[in-house]
């Protein structure tokens, strides 16, 4: 597949209805009670990880304002602007990780995880809390609180599912040459 | 006939793809002409998909490699084109008429070339208009593409490409996911447009009988990359090159050279309604009926599986998918559940499977009420094999894959578990390929995969849902022979397909559903020759009973019985 | 979006719920949403409450004890003013999200962002989005259901969490290759039908503006106005009626 803009469109669409439907109806329990694993910042991982940061930033972008909208509570900027920054980040790594190319082995697995890491500590431990106090005034522990839980559990998602859809997307490549029928 | 002026050709022409490292098509040395309708046939990776994109400008814009020899279209040489070009020249009917509709409703999809034309939005409307009558899809303009049937959405797809004016019509496999009845009234559509535009059109597709439904000027038939016959279509039927290159010949062809019919262009054998048999070749067929042996009726086995007054709706919907449904089914049966798309077929199936829950009826396995079983519970005794494997494999590596239900359910030691997959894959012939990824296989292979996955538990029914839909004659053969392998030794199949050829060569019996009702439980002959059931049923009849009705033979469904007896035999 | 006023809150509310009433919205159309909004509305409310019971405190400066809860915890006016607050910065904008919602078609959804200035590539983008989530999600129904026949679980407790996640992985598989060839498909049918070849397009579905739509743009500025200018009055974001 050749990453022409019209590529790049179409998977910015899909990609965003798939961060939708997962986020919108997916629910995996954490340890923590009555509260979800967001398996969609886990999709967010490998898209924006395959299509770059501007693909990350607009999936993660339309995908939550989309959530937001059929929930009826009107778009929580606050938020929506963490998972766009999360996007970005995260496809920063894209052209180090190469998916389309090159297998995804160790030490793609670091970088993989570095960015996401990262990604979700300055999205969740920065930008959320911070944008939550300039637009909704809300007090400062809380918002701070409540991103730190948000970050850390969307870390471990997208560490163990994101790193395996990785794993499982290279291995999934149309393989060449080296294979031989055993007997 | 006169000289006409070439619209696409090919001198020397070769290409490579970029990720392969041997060239997909060879030599290609082809010309057609302004208003001429094509067929190119030919089986799976043969390089037909290969020579569209060439033609529709997807190569080398989305993907690139290397060409050799000269392409030239409309006058201009493919290397002074590009895919914008082109599509104001050439447009293209994609197989995937769900991926093609784009658009939010049926109006916007056809406007969307008209949009990124910049037109004005006055004459926009207008040309949708004038365009989607003369489709007949004016009445749905405002309709969301789930609104609507497989045969609407590709006449949606055809209306999108024809607002751009196009000179030439390329129809990419149309019939692939299509229910008979309705690629027929396709093959009739694209002919009337063939016919009242003066268009050129090109039919990518290996389903020859169908589309010699209507007359094509000439077949191109491929294999291995290259043009192995250009000629027309009774020529290319009187030959054996049909069969050697793996694309299944019209039923009534092969019937007739089983009865040693000298099949050549005075018989006129290009359509069955053509066809001009002698009385010495009517008496042939008769001595060949006569002369095939009865098939044995196989005794009644148990009942396994027995649904009762199965009624089911969606959502609580008030359109009913299912309405008293009976369904019964005997140990160790091959049998089919066909209809027209949307008629209840895969709902039946998921009811069965625990899926969804019925609101009113029973379903006894083996005399044990299925009502308190979960899900799981219910694919220890059924296994469900979708339609397409690649939704269903969920391990990149093969043996992974197999194992992956053996694994989750924890029952069996590591040591056990492998014994078990390595049994399993050797039943389906996978043996070899255990450590490959997935990938790296055909479709045929992967469905293996995906049955073997569901063999792996030990199911005693298995039910597939449309599985050669898109294949080739070769892969169909393939697949199709699997499952008959796997009857053998014992396992109940429920097939739901639209496919009649499938039908009627491999089940004994086929339930038809229409609109959400039974309205025939019988033996495959008899549900082909019945022409209410047919019609209702968005069936076709088969070719076979015609070829019986032209050469008097008056029970139909005896002659198709005795013609897949003798194919069978002649196959192996 | 920024302001806090409480008078200006209040009198959007009122706005608000007429605008509701006038649109002729069914009321059984909209429920879940307004029910979901409602939850969420009191948990983000209880939440502030529970983190930090005396930010009304800070906000306005002053404080007027009601009554000693438990433990360090008093209830305080300011506080309960600044509550007040928060569930009228959502009662008057919920309703307004819920009528956008319900009353905008996907279709002219697209063609408004490209033409207040949006890029008519990331407009189609959202378009796309729109039109393949039913798609997307009746695939993940199938896979789904189809993966748990097998045995696959991500949502039962019975399991840890990280073997829960796993699973889940498994389950996503087949989504995202299937939607990888999804992508290319759809991509070869936008380019074969010429998306992409000029700097601007036209759209099918675009609304001419209407006198109605400028009336409601001039509203627009109007309360964009009475922000700034109480933001002004009032030197910051509130309203503080304890000084």
């Amino acid at each position: 597949m050749k990453k022409s803009p019209v590529i790049l469109v179409v998977a910015i669409g899909i990609g965003a209805a798939l961060f939708f439907v997962l986020g919108r109806f997916v629910a995996i329990p954490t340890p923590i009670p009555n509260t979800n694993f967001s398996l969609q910042y886990a999709l967010l991982g490998f898209m924006a990880g395959l299509f770059g940061p501007i693909a990350g930033l607009l999936i993660a972008f339309i995908g939550h304002a989309l959530i937001d909208f059929s929930y009826g509570w009107g778009i929580w900027w606050s938020w929506v602007i963490a998972s766009a920054v999360a996007g970005f980040i995260m496809g920063l790594a894209s052209k180090k990780l190469a998916l389309s190319e090159e297998p995804f082995d160790g030490k793609k697995i670091i970088i993989f995880n570095l960015f996401q890491i990262v990604a979700h500590l300055v999205a969740w431990g920065v930008v959320a809390p911070v944008f939550d106090i300039l637009i909704y005034a809300e007090p400062a522990n809380k918002v701070f609180t409540q991103g730190l839980v948000a970050g850390a559990s969307n870390i471990v998602t997208t560490a163990v599912v994101g790193t395996l859809l990785c794993f499982g997307y290279t291995k999934a490549r149309p393989a060449e040459g080296s294979l031989k029928k055993e007997d | 006939m006169q000289e006409r002026e070439p619209i696409i050709q090919f001198k020397d022409f070769g290409f490579k793809y970029k990720s392969q490292s041997e060239p997909t098509l060879y030599d290609i040395n082809l010309t057609i002409c302004k208003g001429e309708k094509v067929l190119i046939c030919g089986p799976s990776g043969c390089g037909k998909t290969t020579i569209a994109h060439c033609i529709n400008g997807l190569i080398p814009s989305s993907y690139p490699g290397e060409a050799t020899g000269e392409l030239t279209i409309a006058g201009s040489s493919f290397r002074d084109l590009d895919i914008f070009k082109l599509s104001k020249t050439v447009g293209t009917v994609l197989q995937d008429s769900d991926a093609q509709f784009i658009g939010m409703t049926v109006g916007e999809d056809i406007a969307f070339a008209l949009e990124n034309d910049r037109i004005p939005l006055d004459q926009m409307r207008e040309r949708v208009a004038e365009v989607s009558m003369k489709t007949g899809v004016y009445s749905f303009l405002r309709h969301a593409p789930h609104q609507l049937s497989g045969g609407l959405k590709q006449r949606v797809s055809l209306a999108g490409v024809l607002v751009d004016d196009v000179d030439v019509l390329l129809f990419d496999e149309p019939l692939a996911n299509l229910d008979p009845a309705t690629g027929k009234t396709t093959i009739e559509m694209i002919d009337e447009l063939y016919r009242t535009t003066g268009k050129t059109v090109i039919i990518i597709e290996h389903r020859l009988e169908d589309v010699l439904h209507r007359d094509i000027d000439r077949i191109v038939l491929m294999g291995e990359g290259r043009i192995i016959a250009d000629m027309d279509s009774a020529s290319l039927l009187s030959s054996d090159l049909l069969k050697k290159n793996g694309i299944r010949e019209p039923l009534y062809i092969t019937a007739l050279k089983y009865a040693g019919v000298n099949i050549n262009e005075d018989i006129r054998p290009q359509r069955i309604d053509t066809l001009d048999l002698s009385d010495e070749d009517i008496a042939k067929v008769q001595n060949w009926y006569h002369s095939v042996p009865e098939k044995p009726q196989p005794a009644e086995a148990p009942v396994i599986l027995d649904a009762k007054g199965i009624t089911f709706s969606y959502g609580g919907s008030a359109i009913k998918a299912l309405d008293a449904v009976d369904l019964t089914i005997h140990k160790g049966e091959m049998m089919s559940i066909v209809g027209k798309n949307g008629a209840g077929k895969s709902t039946l199936s998921k009811v069965i499977c625990g899926f969804e829950r019925q609101q009113k009826g029973t379903i006894f396995l083996s005399g044990e009420d299925l009502a308190s079983m979960s899900i799981k519970e219910r694919a220890d005794h059924i296994g469900y094999v979708m339609q397409n494997p690649n939704q269903m494999i969920s391990k990149p590596m093969i043996r992974d894959e197999v194992a992956l239900g053996l694994v989750l359910e924890g029952k069996l030691s590591k040591k056990e578990i492998d014994r078990k997959v390595d049994s399993v894959l050797k039943v389906c012939g996978l043996y070899p390929f255990r450590n490959w990824p997935v990938s790296a296989l055909s479709y045929g292979q992967k469905k293996r995969v995906t049955i073997a996955s569901i063999l792996s538990m030990d199911p005693e029914i298995i039910i597939l849902d449309e599985p050669t839909a898109g294949q080739d004659y070769r892969h169909y053969t393939d697949i199709m022979e699997f499952l008959r392998s796997l009857n053998e030794m014992g396992i109940t199949i429920i097939l739901i397909t639209h496919d009649m050829h499938l039908m009627i060569e491999y089940c004994t019996r086929a339930v038809v559903l229409s609109d959400s009702r039974k309205i025939a439980d019988t033996s495959c002959e008899e549900v082909l020759t019945d022409s209410e059931v047919v019609e209702e049923a968005n069936l076709k009849e088969t070719s076979l009973s015609v070829l019986a009705g032209m050469c008097g033979i008056f029970d139909a469904q005896d002659f198709i019985r005795r013609f897949i007896t003798a194919d069978r035999e002649a196959r192996k | 979006m920024i302001t806090f006023d409480t008078r200006l809150l209040a009198a959007l509310t009122v706005l608000a719920v007429v605008v509701m009433i006038v649109s002729k919205v069914r009321i059984s159309d909209v429920k879940v949403l307004f029910w979901f909004s409602f939850v969420f509305m009191i948990l983000n409310t209880f939440l502030i409450f529970v983190f930090s019971p005396e930010h009304g405190v800070t906000v306005y400066g002053t404080r007027h004890e009601i009554c000693h809860l438990v433990w360090k915890v008093y209830l305080v006016k300011e506080q309960l003013f600044y509550l007040l607050n928060i569930v009228l910065k959502y009662t008057s904008t919920i309703p307004v999200v819920i009528l956008f919602v319900s009353t905008t078609d996907p279709s002219e959804f697209a063609s408004s962002l490209n033409r207040i200035g949006v890029s008519y590539k990331i407009a189609y983008s959202v378009s796309l989005a729109l039109r393949y989530i039913p798609d997307i999600q009746r695939e993940y129904h199938d896979i789904s259901i189809a993966q748990q026949a097998r045995g696959l679980e991500m949502a039962s407790r019975k399991q840890s969490f990280l073997k829960r996640l796993k699973n889940a992985a498994s389950m996503l598989f087949p989504l995202i290759i299937s939607s990888m060839n999804r992508i290319e498909v759809i991509a070869n049918a936008m380019e074969l039908r010429g998306f992409g070849k000029d700097k601007k397009r036209t759209w099918y579905s675009a609304r001419p503006f209407r006198a109605a739509d400028i009336f409601s743009v001039v509203v627009c500025v109007l309360m964009l106005a009475a922000s700034i200018v109480l933001g002004i009055i009032n030197g910051g974001r509130y309203f503080n009626p304890f000084v």
